[in-house]
C-alpha cells in the first residue's frame, strides 16, 4: 500500500499544476490553430472549413512585418550580446562579494511595470522632450530632428526591455568556468585577447545561446515598443496580429498570423532545445 | 590577474558596467522625478516644479485606483495558485524521477519561452471558442497558466539540492512520510516557495500583453496606463509606479539578507 | 525577478541536461493530433435576422427592471467637463451615482473587447456606451447586442432632439440609440509651426510637413479623407475606389509625410508638437485649447469633411439600465444639453441648445459673454445648411465581406 502511495506521489503532485498547463496552454494553442482554418465574421460566426487560405492572404499580405519582426529581433539580440557581455563578465570574475548586488541593479527595470518603463522612454525622446530640446534650442541638432518613429528607437526599446535577459545567462555560464581553467588558458596562450576568443569565450556560449532563445522571442513578437516608440513605418507582426484580434474582431487571419509566428519561433525553440537542453534557459527563466 | 593590460580592461568594464546600470535606471527616475511634477494642465511631461500633492491624492482618480486594486488582487489570487501548484510539480521533479517527468519539462519550456502575444491570443481563441466570457477569472487562469513554470522551476532548484539523509533520519525517528514532509521538508523549501510565490505575484502584477487579450473590459494597472497614455497620465501614475517600485525592491533586499548567511541557492 | 544569491556550484553540477528526444517529438504530435479534434468547433456568432426587433421586444427588455442607484458610464476622453457637472447635478437630482470612465479610444477596440463578453451573456460592467456609428454600430445592433429603447422613458429627447436623426440610416426610429454627439472630422493645424493658411486636404499630403501629419488608424476615417483627397464620394464608393484612395494614401505614406495612424493619441501628438497637422474631431481640438492654453485650428478641408454620431446605447446585458436611460433622458433637458455642448463643441443634436445657449451668453459678461456667443454661432456646434453640404458619411457596408474588403484595402496601409 505505502508503496503503491510512493509511485503514486509524484503523479499527484504534479496533476493540477499539469493539468493547468496543459488545459490552459497546449490546449489553447490547438483552438487557435482551429480557428486559424476558420471562416465567416464576427456577428455571424465563424465555422471550420479548413479554409488554409486564410495563412496565404494574410502572409502575403503581412509578410513584411513578419520579416521586419524577425529582423528587429535579430538586431536586438545581436546588439544585446555586444553590449551585455563585458557586464556579465566583469561581475562574473570581478565582482567579488558584490556579484549579487550587481545583478541585482541590473535587475532593477523588472520592479517597474513594462509597460510604463516604455512610456518613460517616450517620454524621454519625444521631439520636444527632455533630451531633444535642449538641444534644439543650443543648435546642436535641427529643428525637425526626431528620434521616435525610427526603426532605431524601436530597436534600442528593445534592447532596454531585455538587457537583463541577456546579462543573466552569460553571467551564469561564466560563472560556471573554474578560474584554474582560465588561467590554464592565460598561461597557455600569450595573449589575453586569444585566451579569451580560445578558451572563454567558447565556455560562455551556451550562456549566450541562451540569451539569445530568451531576448529574440520576446523581441521579435513584442509590440508595445513598436506601438509606443515606433510609426507605421516600423510595424512589428505583434501590432499586426494584436489588432486583428482587438481591433478587427478577425479571428481566422489573426490566429494564421499568430500560429505562423509561433511556428516560426517554435523551430528555433525546438532546434535549440534539442541541441542545447532546457536547463539554461529554465534556471535563468526563475531568477 | 595581473598585468596592466588587464587591470585597465577591468577598470573599464567597471567603469562600463556603471554605465550599463545607469542607463537602465534612467528611465525609472524620470518615472518617480515626474512623480513630484506639477503640470499645469493634462499632460505631465515638461517639469514645472516640485509637489507632494500627488502623493497626497495619490487615490483620488477613482479608475485608476479600481484599476490598481484589481491588478493586486489578481497578483495575490496568482501567488497563491501558482505557489501551491508549482510547489508540487517542483518537489516532484525535484524528488523523484517518473515517467512523463521529461514531457512535463518540455510542457513548462514551451510555457517560459512561448511568446506572450501567442499565449494570450490563443487563450482568447480558446474563450471565444467555448464562449467563455473575459474577465477577472480568466485574467488569473491565464496569469496562473505563465507563471506556475517559473515557481516549479525556483522550488525544484532547492529540492535538488536537500541532503536526503536528512529524510532518512526522520523515518528512523518513526516520522511518517507525511509528517516528515511537513515537519523535516517544508520548513527548509519555505524560502524558495517564498521567492516563488513573489515571482509569480511580480509576473502578475506587470503583465500588459496577456492580460490584454483575456480581460475584456477589466481594468489593472498596466492595462489603465495603456488606454490613459493617448489623453495623457496623470501623474498619480508615476507615484503608484513609484509606490510599487519601492515595496518590490524592500522585500527583495529585505528577503535576500535574510536568506544570505544560508547560501540559498538561486532563485 | 527577486534574485537572491548567486546560484551554487553543486545545483550547477548537478543540473542534468534534459535533451529533447524521439518521444518528446511523439508527445508534441500528439498535441497536434487534438487539434483534429477541436476541427469541430467553432465560434458561434449572433448575428440574427435584420427584421428580429420583435414588436414585443421594448416590453420584454424591460418588465422588471427596477433603478438599483448606480450606473456606470463608458464614453470617449474630451467628451465632457473633466469636473462632470452635468452627472453630478443628475445624481443630485435622481440620487443615482455614476462610475464615469473615459474607456473608448476606438470603435474597433472597443468592439472586440467587449464583443467576447456580451456574446457569452455577461455584463461588460457598463450601463450606457457612447459607440460612432461606424461599421462596429452595425455589428452592435446585428448581434444583439445593443437592449431595445423604451421610449416612453425619453420624453425629453422627443420633446427636444432634431428630428433628423430619427431618419438615420444606421438606427433607423431610434430602436438601439439616441445621439450623444455628432461631429466632424477635419484638418487641426498648429499655426505656430504651419505659417501657410491650411484649407484642402492637400494640405495633408504637402511634403513641406514631412513626418509632421498625423492620419486616424481608424480605417473608415482614414479611408474616406483617402476617397476625398481622389476626388470620390464616400457614399457611392466601391472596391475599385477603394483602391485608387489606398493609392493615394499608400503615395502620402511612402513619401514619409505621415508621421504616424493614430487613435485618440493624436491631441497628445499635436500637444507635444509629434504633428503639426493631423486628421482631427472638431471638439476636441477647441478642448484642447480651452484645457491646457494652447492656439490649435481647426478647419473642414473645401474638398469636404466626414460627419458621424455618436450614440449613446445600453448593453443588452447591462445591470442598470433604468438607471442608464434616466440619464439618457436627463442629457437631453434643454439645459444640460446646452452646457454640454458649451463645454464639448460637438454638434449638439438638440436644436433648441442653440438659443438658450444665447441666453446663457447674455446672462453673462465679459469673455464669457464673447465665449458663449462663439460657441452659439460656432458652425462646429450648429451647422447650417452650407456645413453640411461638404459633409459626407462613412463608407456603408451592404454584407460582411463587404465590410472585410474595405479593411483588407485599408489596413496594410495603417500596418505598414
Amino acid at each position: 500500500m505505502d508503496r503503491v502511495k510512493r509511485t503514486l506521489a509524484p503523479y499527484l503532485l504534479v496533476l493540477p499544476g499539469g493539468l493547468w498547463l496543459v488545459v490552459f496552454f497546449a490546449v489553447p494553442m490547438a483552438t487557435m490553430v482551429s480557428l486559424s482554418l476558420q471562416e465567416g465574421d464576427v456577428v455571424n460566426g465563424f465555422v471550420f472549413t479548413g479554409h488554409w487560405q486564410n495563412y496565404v492572404e494574410s502572409l502575403a499580405d503581412y509578410q513584411t512585418q513578419l520579416i521586419r519582426s524577425l529582423v528587429y529581433g535579430a538586431v536586438t539580440s545581436f546588439v544585446l550580446i555586444v553590449l551585455a557581455f563585458p557586464v556579465a563578465y566583469w561581475i562574473a570574475f570581478y565582482g567579488g562579494r558584490r556579484k549579487a548586488t550587481y545583478l541585482f541593479l541590473i535587475l532593477l527595470p523588472f520592479f517597474v511595470s513594462f509597460v510604463l518603463r516604455t512610456i518613460s522612454w517616450r517620454m524621454l525622446l519625444t521631439d520636444d522632450g527632455v533630451l531633444l530640446h535642449p538641444l534644439k534650442e543650443a543648435g546642436i541638432l535641427p529643428g525637425d530632428f526626431q528620434v521616435l518613429g525610427s526603426a532605431t528607437a524601436v530597436i534600442a526599446g528593445l534592447v532596454y526591455s531585455f538587457l537583463p535577459f541577456m546579462v543573466l545567462p552569460i553571467y551564469v555560464a561564466l560563472e560556471r568556468i573554474d578560474p584554474r581553467v582560465v588561467e590554464a588558458a592565460r598561461d597557455l596562450y600569450a595573449s589575453p585577447v586569444s585566451s579569451f576568443t580560445k578558451v572563454i569565450f567558447p565556455l560562455a556560449l551556451p550562456g549566450v545561446f541562451a540569451g539569445v532563445l530568451m531576448t529574440f522571442v520576446p523581441a521579435s513578437s513584442d509590440y508595445v515598443n513598436s506601438e509606443l516608440l515606433g510609426s507605421s513605418e516600423t510595424t512589428m507582426i505583434g501590432q499586426v496580429i494584436q489588432s486583428k484580434f482587438l481591433s478587427n474582431s478577425d479571428y481566422p487571419s489573426a490566429s494564421a498570423l499568430s500560429f505562423t509566428l509561433m511556428a516560426v519561433l517554435l523551430v528555433g525553440i525546438f532546434v535549440y532545445a534539442r541541441a542545447l537542453g532546457t536547463e539554461d534557459v529554465m534556471k535563468v527563466a526563475a531568477r | 590577474m595581473t598585468g596592466r593590460f588587464r587591470i585597465g580592461g577591468a577598470r573599464l568594464m567597471h567603469i562600463y558596467t556603471w554605465v550599463l546600470i545607469a542607463w537602465l535606471v534612467l528611465p525609472i527616475s524620470v518615472m518617480i522625478l515626474f512623480g513630484f511634477n506639477d503640470p499645469s494642465g493634462r499632460y505631465n511631461q515638461t517639469w514645472q516644479g516640485f509637489t507632494l500633492k500627488w502623493y497626497r491624492d495619490v487615490f483620488a482618480l477613482e479608475a485608476l485606483t479600481d484599476a490598481l486594486v484589481m491588478s493586486l488582487i489578481i497578483a495575490v489570487l496568482t501567488a497563491l495558485i501558482a505557489g501551491a501548484l508549482g510547489t508540487g510539480i517542483g518537489y516532484a521533479l525535484g524528488r523523484w524521477q517518473f515517467r512523463g517527468a521529461a514531457g512535463l519539462n518540455l510542457l513548462m519550456f514551451a510555457a517560459i519561452s512561448s511568446p506572450e502575444l501567442v499565449m494570450g491570443s490563443s487563450l482568447l481563441s480558446m474563450f471565444v471558442s467555448l464562449g467563455i466570457s473575459p474577465g477577472p477569472v480568466t485574467i488569473t487562469i491565464a496569469h496562473v497558466m505563465f507563471s506556475v513554470s517559473f515557481v516549479a522551476i525556483v522550488v525544484r532548484a532547492r529540492v535538488v539540492t536537500l541532503d536526503r539523509s536528512l529524510e532518512e533520519a526522520a523515518a528512523d525517528l518513526g516520522a511518517s512520510g507525511w509528517t516528515t514532509f511537513w515537519k523535516v521538508i517544508f520548513p527548509i523549501l519555505l524560502p524558495a516557495i517564498f521567492s516563488g510565490v513573489m515571482l509569480a505575484f511580480a509576473l502578475s502584477i506587470d503583465d500588459f500583453v496577456i492580460t490584454n487579450f483575456t480581460g475584456g473590459t477589466t481594468e489593472t494597472f498596466p492595462m489603465w496606463i495603456w488606454g490613459a497614455t493617448r489623453v495623457g497620465l496623470p501623474p498619480q501614475v508615476n507615484v503608484m509606479g513609484t509606490m510599487i517600485f519601492v515595496a518590490g525592491v524592500l522585500i527583495a533586499v529585505i528577503s535576500n539578507v535574510r536568506s544570505r548567511p544560508k547560501k540559498r541557492v538561486a532563485a | 525577478m527577486f534574485p537572491t544569491d548567486k546560484p551554487s556550484p553543486s545545483l550547477l553540477r548537478g543540473m542534468t541536461q534534459s535533451r529533447l528526444g524521439r518521444r518528446d517529438a511523439l508527445r508534441l504530435g500528439g498535441l497536434s493530433a487534438m487539434g483534429a479534434f477541436l476541427a469541430a468547433c467553432g465560434v458561434e456568432g449572433k448575428g440574427k435576422p435584420q427584421a428580429s426587433v420583435a414588436p414585443d421586444a421594448v416590453a420584454k427588455f424591460w418588465a422588471g427592471k427596477t433603478q438599483k442607484g448606480q450606473l456606470n458610464f463608458a464614453n470617449w476622453p474630451l467628451y465632457m467637463d473633466p469636473k462632470l457637472p452635468e452627472l453630478k447635478k443628475f445624481t443630485a437630482k435622481t440620487g443615482i451615482k455614476v462610475k464615469y470612465d473615459e474607456v473608448i479610444q476606438e470603435m474597433g477596440p472597443w468592439f472586440a473587447k467587449v464583443q467576447p463578453q456580451l456574446s457569452a451573456g455577461q455584463s461588460i460592467g457598463y450601463d450606457l456606451m457612447v459607440i460612432t456609428n461606424s461599421v462596429q454600430f452595425g455589428q452592435f445592433r446585428d448581434s444583439g447586442f445593443l437592449a431595445p429603447l423604451d421610449h416612453s422613458k425619453l420624453p425629453n429627447y422627443a420633446a427636444n432632439a432634431a428630428k433628423s436623426y430619427a431618419a438615420s440610416a444606421y438606427d433607423p426610429g431610434n430602436v438601439f440609440s439616441i445621439p450623444y454627439a455628432s461631429g466632424i472630422t477635419g484638418i487641426a493645424y498648429d499655426p505656430s509651426k504651419i505659417k501657410d493658411p491650411v484649407t484642402s486636404l492637400a494640405d495633408l499630403w504637402n511634403p513641406k510637413y514631412k513626418g509632421k501629419v498625423g492620419m486616424f488608424r481608424d480605417l473608415q476615417e482614414l479611408g474616406n479623407f483617402g476617397l476625398l483627397a481622389a476626388g470620390l464620394d464616400p457614399a457611392k464608393s466601391d472596391e475599385n475606389a477603394w483602391k485608387t484612395a489606398a493609392a493615394k494614401l499608400k503615395e502620402q505614406k511612402d513619401a514619409g509625410i505621415v508621421r504616424n495612424y493614430y487613435d485618440q493619441g493624436y491631441v497628445d501628438a499635436l500637444g507635444k508638437g509629434e504633428v503639426w497637422i493631423t486628421q482631427a474631431w472638431s471638439g476636441d481640438i477647441f478642448q484642447k485649447n480651452v484645457s491646457d492654453g494652447t492656439n490649435f485650428k481647426f478647419v473642414i478641408p473645401q474638398e469636404g469633411g466626414t460627419i458621424w454620431t455618436d450614440n449613446m446605447a445600453i448593453p443588452i446585458t447591462a445591470e442598470n439600465p433604468l438607471d442608464a436611460i434616466t440619464l439618457m433622458d436627463f442629457l437631453y433637458d434643454l439645459e444640460n444639453a446646452t452646457t454640454l455642448a458649451e463645454y464639448i463643441n460637438y454638434v449638439c443634436p438638440v436644436p433648441g441648445a442653440q438659443a438658450q445657449m444665447k441666453k446663457h451668453a447674455a446672462a453673462a459678461s465679459g469673455e464669457d459673454k464673447d465665449f458663449l456667443l462663439s460657441v452659439a454661432d460656432s458652425p462646429l456646434v450648429f451647422p447650417g445648411d452650407a456645413e453640411y453640404k461638404r459633409l459626407h458619411y462613412y463608407v456603408n457596408f451592404n454584407t460582411a465581406e463587404e465590410k472585410n474588403d474595405f479593411e483588407r484595402v485599408f489596413q496594410p496601409i495603417v500596418l505598414g
